[in-house]
This record gives C-alpha cells, sequence and structure tokens, in this order.
C-alpha cells in the first residue's frame, strides 16, 4: 500500500512519507483489530456467541471461572496475580470501541489518499473495507461475527441517520414538492414491488431454473423488500455529488417516505406468507394499515416533537443538558413509532421537523451547535459502521448464490426503476408548474439506489417460514452491491456529462429573503382577489396560526414576536461580522486609502464585496479617545470579577479558546492601535481594548443584537454598552447597536439568536435602544476581534451548510 | 359550455382580450364571474372599495399596493379588460412561443412578470427601487415591529447587495439579477378539472417557484 501511495503522490516526499506511515500504521492496527475480534469471537471458556447479550456472557464467565477457581483452590494455592489479562470483562465495549474506531480511521484514511476519494464514493471504500475485513477475520480462522444484526441496526445505527436527516430537512423545497415525493415514494415503490415481485414469480415459474419451489407470496416479499430506495446510501452518493437542490430533495424525500410503504408491504407479505393466500379483504386491510402506519408515525413524531419544544422553552437555566433533550426525545419518538409498528422513519422526521423552529429558537447558541454536531458525528459513524459491516456481513454468509435470480433480481429492479419513474413523471408533470425534465427523469431513476435496511429487512425473515432466505440474501447483496458500486460509482461522471444543474453555492441574501416575502404576499392577495383558497392562502393561515396561538407556548420570552425578516437579517450580519474577524483581525480600512497604511498582517481573506464596499463612519479624534476610555476602563474592571469557572455555566469555555488566540491579537491591536492614530482622518472605530476576553465572554454568541451594523452615512458616537448579567457591575458602556432587544422566532430558518435573556450567565452585551445613542451608528468592521473570535465553536468554515443558513 | 358561451357573449372585445392576454375561454368566464361577485353595485367598472371589500386581502401588509397596481395611473376605476389584463401576468409561460422580435413582448413572460413585481415596489414609476420606496415596502412588510434604525440598515444592507451601479438604487436589472438562477417566476395556473365559473373558484392554482 505504501508503494502505491508512492506512485500518486505528486506532492513533496514530506507528505508521502507522512502519509505512508499513516497508512502503515492503520494496517497494523486494523490486523491487531481483526485477530483481536477473530480471537474474541471463538470461543474461550466455553460456548459463548458474540453478539450482543454482554451480561448473559459475562454470568456465563464468572459462572464458569467461579467454578474453575473453585477446582484450583482445591489444589494449590496460586501466587497473588500481580498483572492479569481478563479480557472477557471488558470484551463488548471494546469490541465496539473498536469497530467505531475502526471506520473512523478508514474515514480519514481515505481522505488522505489523493485521488481515491474523488473518484470512488466512500460508501465503496467503505464496504471494501468491509469485506477486506471480513476476509482478513476468516483467514485467520475465526468465524465471522453476525455483526449486521438487525436489531442493532434498527435501533442503533439507523436512528442517528434519520434523525440527521430529519432535522436538517429542508421544509420549504420539501413541502413545495411534497405532492411529487408521495407520488413516488407510494405509487413508485408499490410497482416497484409488485413488479419485481411477480416477474421473479413468472422466472421462477419456467422450468430449468429449479427455482419452482419459490412461491408467489414470498417473491412479492422479496419484492417489497427490494425495491425501496434506500435512505442512507442516497444520502451517501448524493452528498458528494452537489446536485441542484430539487433532484436532491425528491430523491431523498422518496427514500424517507416510503419507509411507511414498505414496512406495510413487508408485514403484509410476512403475514400471510404461511397462509398462502391473500385476500381483497387483506388487501383492504392493508391499504387502511398503511394510513394507520403513516399518519400514526407522522403523529407520533410530532407529538414527541411538541414535547421537545415546550421543554426547551424551561432549559434556560440548564443550558448544559439541552441537546440532551433533542435527541432523548426523537429517540423516544422513534421507539415509540416501532413499539407499535408504525413508520418510525416517519415519526424521527416529523420530530425534527417539528420541533426544530421551536427549540432552537429557545436554546443556546452552544446547544444548537452542540445538536448540529453531534447530529453530523453519529450519522457519520453510523453511516461508516453500517457500510463496512454490510461488506463484512457479505463475507460471512451463508450464501446461496443462484444465477438466475440474482441477474433477473438486477435486470428486474434497474428496469422496474426506470419504467417507474418515467411513467409516474407523465403523469405528475400535468400537475407541475416547474416540469421535470428528462435529465431530471433520469438522475431520479439512476439515484434509486438499495440499501442497508433491505439487508436487515432480509436477515429479519424467519428461516423456518422461508426456506430460501439465504437466496434472497445473496439476491439483495448483489443488488445492494450492484447499486451501490456501478450507479454510485457512475452517477458523478454521468451527472458531469448530462450537465445537470448543480448546487447553488450562493448563499442567501438579504434581497432574497425579501423578494421571498414579498412574493409570498403578492401571490396571496392575488389569490384572494381571485377568490381561491389555493396553496398560498392556507400557508398564509398557517403561519398565522403559528404565530398567534402556537410560538406563544412554545418559545420561552420574548423572542416569539421577531418577525422572521429580522431574525433572518440578524443572523446574516452577525455571520459577516465573524467572518470579519476571523478573516483579518477585523481591522477595515476604506478602500479609498489601502496604501498609507500597510498593515501586512491584515489581510482578510474572504472579505464580502459588499462589506469591503462600504464605506466606513468617521470620527473626530476626541470622541474616539472618549470610547476607547470608556470601553477600556470597564471592561478592565469588569473582567476582575468574571474569575469563577463553574461547570454549568458555560461561561469560560470561550474565554479558554480564545486565550491563546488573544493574546495574539492583543499583541497586534495594539500595534495596529498605534498606526491607526496617526491618521486622523481616516480612523475607523477604535480597535479592540486589549482587555477583551472579557467581552469575549459576552454570550455573543446567543446575542446578535449586540452586534453592529455598518450605515453607508450616519454620523454619531458608536457607544458600546456592556452589561454584565452578573450582579456587581453597574458600568455599562453603550453599544453602537440600536437595535433594541428583539425575540428571534425561527420559521425554519436555523438561527441563534437569543433575546437579551438576564438569565444566562456571563457577561452579556445588550444593545442599548435608540434613545441612548446619539444617532443610531454603527461600528466599524473593527468590533472586537477578540470577541467574535472567542465566540461560538471554532468549526470549519467551510462546512457545507444545510439549507439555511448556519453559522459556522 | 353554451353558459360559457353565452357569457362570452356579454363581454365586449372578448377575441382581442383573448388573443392579447392568451387566457382560454373558460378562464376568462371564470374571470367575468368574479369580476361580477366583486362588483357588487354592478356598474361594470371595479372601485378600489371593491376591492378593499376583500377581507383577508386587507390584512395583507401589502394589499393595497396589489390594489393599485390594477388601477392604471390617473385611473380610479377597473373594467373588465384592465383586470384581466394585469391578472394575465400570472399565466404560466408559454415555453413554445416563437420568438418574434417585432411583436411586443406578451404579458405572461417572465420579463413582463418580474416588471409587474417591479413595480409593485417602484411606486412612482421611475424606473428605479430607492431607498426610501424599500423602506416604505420593509415597513409594510414588517407590520411595525421593528425601530426604524433596524429597517434603515436592512435597506441599506439590500441596496448595498443589489445595487451594481452604486446609484443607491435598485435598477429594473439589478432586480432581476437577484433571485439565485434569476429564474423568479410567478404563475398562476388553472387546475385541469374546471368547473363551473362560481365565485369560489376551487381550481385555480397560484403558485410562485423560484429555482
Amino acid at each position: 500500500m505504501s508503494v502505491r501511495v508512492a506512485l500518486h503522490s505528486p506532492t513533496g516526499s514530506r507528505s508521502f512519507l507522512e502519509r505512508g506511515l499513516l497508512l502503515l500504521v492503520m494496517l497494523i492496527f486494523l490486523e491487531g483489530t481483526v485477530l483481536t475480534l477473530g480471537a474474541a469471537s471463538s470461543p474461550d471458556i466455553s460456548a459463548q456467541d458474540n453478539t450482543g447479550g454482554g451480561h448473559d456472557r459475562r454470568d456465563d464467565h464468572r459462572g464458569i471461572a467461579g467454578s474453575h477457581e473453585h477446582t484450583n483452590y482445591t489444589y494449590t494455592k496460586k501466587a497473588f496475580p500481580v498483572l492479569s489479562l481478563d479480557y472477557h470483562h471488558i470484551q463488548v465495549p471494546f469490541e465496539i470501541s473498536l469497530w467505531v474506531l475502526l471506520a473512523s480511521l478508514m474515514k480519514l484514511g481515505f481522505h488522505l489518499i489523493p485521488r481515491l476519494s474523488s473518484i470512488v464514493p466512500e460508501s465503496c471504500l467503505l464496504i471494501v473495507v468491509g469485506l477486506l475485513v471480513g476476509g482478513l477475520i476468516k483467514l485467520a480462522g475465526e468465524e465471522v461475527p453476525p455483526v449486521l444484526d438487525s436489531n442493532l441496526f434498527f435501533l442503533c445505527l439507523l436512528p442517528p441517520i434519520i434523525l440527521d436527516a430529519g432535522y436538517f430537512l429542508p421544509i420549504r423545497p420539501f413541502m413545495e414538492n411534497i405532492g411529487t415525493i408521495l407520488m413516488f415514494a407510494v405509487v413508485g415503490t408499490l410497482w416497484n414491488a409488485f413488479f419485481v415481485g411477480g416477474l421473479l414469480y413468472a422466472v421462477c415459474q419456467i422450468e430449468g431454473t429449479y427455482l419452482s419451489q419459490v412461491e408467489l407470496l414470498p417473491c412479492l416479499l422479496f419484492g417489497s423488500i427490494i425495491s425501496a430506495v434506500d435512505p442512507v446510501a442516497v444520502l451517501a452518493v448524493f452528498e458528494e455529488i452537489h446536485i441542484n437542490e430539487l433532484l436532491h430533495i425528491l430523491v431523498f424525500g422518496e427514500s424517507l417516505l416510503n419507509d411507511a410503504v414498505t414496512v406495510v408491504l413487508y408485514h403484509l407479505f410476512e403475514e400471510y406468507s404461511g397462509a398462502g393466500e391473500v385476500t381483497p379483504m387483506d388487501v383492504v386491510l392493508g391499504v387502511i394499515c398503511f394510513l394507520i402506519v403513516s399518519l400514526g408515525g407522522i403523529a407520533v413524531g410530532a407529538i414527541y416533537g411538541i414535547l421537545a419544544a415546550f421543554t426547551s422553552r424551561f432549559t434556560s437555566h440548564t443550558r448544559v443538558i439541552e441537546p440532551l433533550f433533542v435527541f432523548v426525545y426523537s429517540y423516544m419518538a422513534y421507539l415509540s413509532a416501532e413499539m407499535f409498528h408504525l413508520s418510525g422513519i416517519m415519526a424521527l422526521i416529523a420530530c425534527g421537523a417539528v420541533m426544530r423552529p421551536y427549540v432552537e429558537a429557545n436554546i443556546s447558541h452552544k446547544s444548537h451547535t452542540t445538536v448540529k454536531y453531534f447530529l453530523k458525528m453519529w450519522s457519520s459513524v453510523s453511516e461508516t459502521l453500517i457500510f463496512i459491516f454490510l461488506g463484512v456481513a457479505t463475507v460471512a454468509g451463508p450464501h446461496a448464490w443462484n444465477w438466475t435470480f440474482v441477474s433477473v433480481t438486477v435486470i428486474l429492479c434497474l428496469v422496474s426503476r426506470v419504467i417507474g419513474v418515467v411513467g409516474l413523471t407523465f403523469i405528475i408533470n400535468k400537475f407541475r408548474i416547474v416540469k421535470l425534465t428528462t435529465k431530471d427523469q433520469f438522475i431520479v431513476a439512476y439515484g434509486g439506489l438499495r440499501g442497508a435496511i433491505a439487508f436487515s429487512l432480509g436477515y429479519l425473515l424467519d428461516k423456518d417460514l422461508f426456506p430460501m432466505r439465504t437466496m434472497f440474501l445473496t439476491a439483495i447483496i448483489t443488488e445492494i452491491f450492484f447499486t451501490v458500486f456501478v450507479q454510485g460509482m457512475t452517477i458523478k461522471p454521468l451527472v458531469d456529462l448530462l450537465a445537470v444543474k448543480k448546487k447553488q453555492e450562493a448563499k442567501r441574501s438579504i434581497n432574497e429573503e425579501i423578494h421571498t416575502q414579498f412574493l409570498d404576499h403578492l401571490l396571496t392577495g392575488i389569490e384572494d382577489i381571485c377568490g381561491h383558497y389555493g396553496h398560498h392562502h392556507w400557508k398564509d393561515k398557517l403561519n398565522r396560526f403559528n404565530k398567534k396561538y402556537i410560538k406563544k407556548c412554545l418559545i420561552a420570552g420574548e423572542r416569539y414576536k421577531e418577525p422572521q425578516l429580522i431574525a433572518f437579517y440578524h443572523k446574516m450580519e452577525f455571520k459577516q461580522a465573524i467572518e470579519l474577524v476571523e478573516s483579518g483581525g477585523g481591522v477595515k480600512l476604506p478602500s479609498a486609502m489601502p496604501s498609507q497604511v500597510s498593515m501586512q498582517n491584515i489581510q482578510p481573506k474572504k472579505l464580502p464585496p459588499a462589506v469591503a464596499e462600504r464605506a466606513l463612519p468617521q470620527f473626530t479624534k476626541g470622541r474616539e479617545e472618549e470610547i476607547r476610555k470608556i470601553l477600556r476602563s470597564n471592561l478592565q474592571k469588569t473582567r476582575q470579577r468574571l474569575r469563577s469557572y463553574n461547570r454549568h455555566t458555560l461561561v469560560a469555555d470561550p474565554f479558554e479558546d480564545g486565550w491563546n488566540d488573544f493574546l495574539l491579537k492583543k499583541q497586534r491591536m495594539i500595534e495596529l492601535e498605534k498606526k491607526m492614530t496617526e491618521m486622523s482622518n481616516y480612523l475607523t472605530v477604535p480597535a479592540a481594548p486589549p482587555d477583551s476576553p472579557t467581552m469575549c465572554r459576552a454570550r455573543l454568541a446567543s446575542d446578535p443584537n449586540a452586534f453592529y451594523n455598518i450605515k453607508a452615512s450616519s454620523e454619531g458616537v458608536p457607544t458600546i454598552q456592556v452589561d454584565l448579567a452578573s450582579p456587581q457591575s453597574p458600568d455599562s458602556v453603550n453599544m453602537l447597536n440600536e437595535f433594541s432587544k428583539r425575540g428571534a422566532t425561527d420559521q425554519g430558518l436555523g438561527q441563534r439568536e437569543g433575546a437579551t435573556r438576564d438569565e444566562d450567565q456571563g457577561l452579556m452585551m445588550k444593545p442599548s435602544s435608540a434613545g441612548k445613542v446619539e444617532k443610531g451608528e454603527e461600528d466599524g468592521g473593527n468590533k472586537n476581534p477578540g470577541l467574535m473570535r472567542c465566540l461560538s465553536d471554532p468549526g470549519p468554515s467551510n462546512e457545507d451548510e444545510e439549507d439555511e443558513p448556519f453559522l459556522p | 359550455m353554451g353558459s360559457t358561451n353565452s357569457t362570452l357573449s356579454k363581454i365586449p372585445n372578448v377575441e382581442e382580450l383573448m388573443q392579447e392576454t392568451g387566457f382560454t375561454p373558460a378562464h376568462i368566464v371564470r374571470l367575468y364571474d368574479r369580476f361580477e361577485a366583486l362588483d357588487k353595485e354592478k356598474t361594470g367598472h371595479l372601485r378600489p372599495q371593491d376591492f378593499g371589500a376583500i377581507n383577508r386581502l386587507a390584512m395583507n401588509p401589502i394589499g393595497d399596493r396589489i390594489i393599485g397596481a390594477f388601477f392604471s395611473p390617473g385611473q380610479e376605476t377597473v373594467d373588465f379588460h384592465s383586470f384581466v389584463r394585469t391578472l394575465a401576468h400570472f399565466r404560466p409561460v408559454d415555453k413554445k412561443r416563437p420568438k418574434d422580435p417585432s411583436m411586443p413582448e406578451p404579458v405572461n413572460s417572465r420579463t413582463s412578470k418580474l416588471k409587474f413585481a417591479f413595480q409593485l415596489y417602484d411606486q412612482d414609476k421611475d424606473g428605479k427601487i430607492s431607498r426610501a420606496e424599500l423602506l416604505q415596502v420593509l415597513r409594510s412588510m414588517l407590520e411595525m415591529q421593528v425601530t426604524e434604525e433596524q429597517l434603515e440598515s436592512i435597506a441599506d444592507r439590500t441596496i448595498q447587495e443589489a445595487d451594481l451601479d452604486k446609484d443607491d438604487a435598485i435598477s429594473f436589472e439589478e432586480f432581476r439579477k437577484v433571485p439565485p438562477a434569476r429564474a423568479l417566476r410567478l404563475t398562476y395556473q388553472h387546475g385541469a378539472f374546471a368547473a363551473q365559473g362560481t365565485q369560489n373558484t376551487k381550481t385555480c392554482k397560484v403558485h410562485a417557484h423560484r429555482k
């Protein structure tokens, strides 16, 4: 492997060496892992199986060991064991951690190999790794553990992925296309299931295939298992091809919503496979069951979502456990739905989507970040594990290969998918305004990937009822491999070849937001003039209802009143402030005079053009000095008081994070200040006072009202107001911000605003209301670089954002 | 169809209207029925008060602007032709229209739709959305819940983002560029299953799609 790296790395020898070393380390680790896993799977003291049930094993072990020891003790007194190895004690958690570690290291490794990750989608690589691991275990002579246990899969591995998808589901495009999505999900899946199942049965009946013992119902069952598009696989592959939003939401939405159909069909056929026939009555019951499963799932999810939202209203004093509520309520929703055999996936989606606007308005910025990152982390690990386990399970077998069955399955799946998509699109396009083109149809058809859900469902089948279970499993695995490898690998070049529209990289601007709202109002008005209750009419009604009643209940404090536009604007300004600070130390010079000041350090990396063009306010020197003095004096004082660190208040965190950076910045700021004082006329707002760590502590992150605003033409003095939440300091320096404290609400925008809530611990910067400021004025970009920097988490800023812009 | 024809015959110059706006006879009839329903005093013209009688429109933040869009400058009433002509902006775009430079731009082309929306912003019709006009729009949309300064900063930022020629106002060209992919569509589509032209025609669908 290191040789290959040598061949492929165009960069210097040093990085090659690093990579080579890392890969070597991983290989060794892999070997170690495999051997450990292999060793673990074989019975040591007595017959113990490897899956789950750590308790049983441990009890077993203890019991047996006890008896051993008893027998031992009757003979001799052993020397006291100074150091002993007791693997079985920690076996289960150890293995789990080992798998997770393996998965993560693999993920790391792929991105180190330069070209591999662009050619082959990650999912393929992970399956290959799984195959390797499985192979190694087998080679080592041990029995491969049946890792893709259905319980493990459905209860542990799948929920994080679905919750991640549901929580960050872009509601607007989803709702706009809901008709299309439902058509594909319900009708498309039904069509696929019956087409594949029926034709397979017909093929099986052909003489010479030795398959005539496969009856109709098992075939239909098989068809229903294999026809469902898998959200995990779709997510994994589509994430990398950056396709436009419409197609993404269509395929992805379909993969989520077809769960209800799959559940019903699966149970229906499984139930009646024993009996051997399905009567029309059963079909009717099936339809009713479908409605109950889907609507029930959504209802369960919505209830838990509302509970979560309601709970989050009261969490202002215990911010540390806020993310926990999000996770636990969602998981409970999933489990409750599964308990009644309702659609767990739809429950999760509903829970996440319902709770999000309200929870985000209530929880602190840090909690929001935590939720986001935990969800991403868990779903990523889950996904990786799923694919690896798929590989391992493939090696584990058992397999019953039947050329006819498998090849017919693969071909039929593809054919039925294409026919289904084309046929449905023909019907759907009559009702759509934005029609689906042939290219779109192709991508939708080609993107119908199967994945681990199909495998797990197959695995669940009873061996006795379905003697051809192994054959089914083999076929399912082959189909999964085919879709993931062949379709997954080729979809990216095809997308490029067909020049399918890609995802828009442009950020949402305030213009767009205003126009969107304007148009909504316009169309609602036109609908009213025409006297019709259309799409917009109902949406408008829902919004009003939401505003009037629901938000009052579920959102803490005064924040429910804030109009969406304002909240959006705050968020944008805030984001820009952070960008500015992170990119260049926060000093902005007017474009008129770049030559007069040589600030080598200050090179803004990605200054948004709009910001760079803004004219900066001009102050008289005296004013400036005043401001600086006030800042310094106040902040110095407050700093001394906030020494205590309390684990439950999260106050000191940013302080710790930013301190080193802070010192550097402090240094720079002092230099800057000196330079700036030389330029009398063009000075922008004063450099951040050196004692900004306290400002750092301000929960600016949750208080967007404290940021500044740059206006082209105003004069006046920015004043900074620092209102300490701690009772000791009466000092206040008025902050330039003219925004009054407004609540933040959210309509699916995923914001981080928080009102100036006094219950927040730590230093808070409250904006002054307009009256206090001489004339609403804004600060230059120079605000408090340290302040901004110390905020929030230093997440990767080029992270792919979900639909709504979210603070990095 | 008999009733349709009889209704059609009541409308003067209906052929010309259909030609100009591209509505089908069924649509015209439906609109006519709605027009008559709104026109409570049967004068054949609509006045602002008639529009104002629509309750939901009164709740709409930009309701008065929409009403204003129906009235040509200087006119105080709207007759059926103007009514239909204004609503024609919302027809789906004809994809197959041959590009004939000699013919005027049809009413429902993308440009016309955008222009219609633009005119709603630009009340004084000077071809630009000035800062003051933008402020007015914001004020009406935000329903008095925010302070002046907030509004002003939003307006400033909006203009900064969109204003490419630095004249501190948004011209139509700049306006067109705003929505990403420039595919702003205002479309009002009649459902495939047309009902009789009753007052509450439930067969119409109004969509706005931004891609």
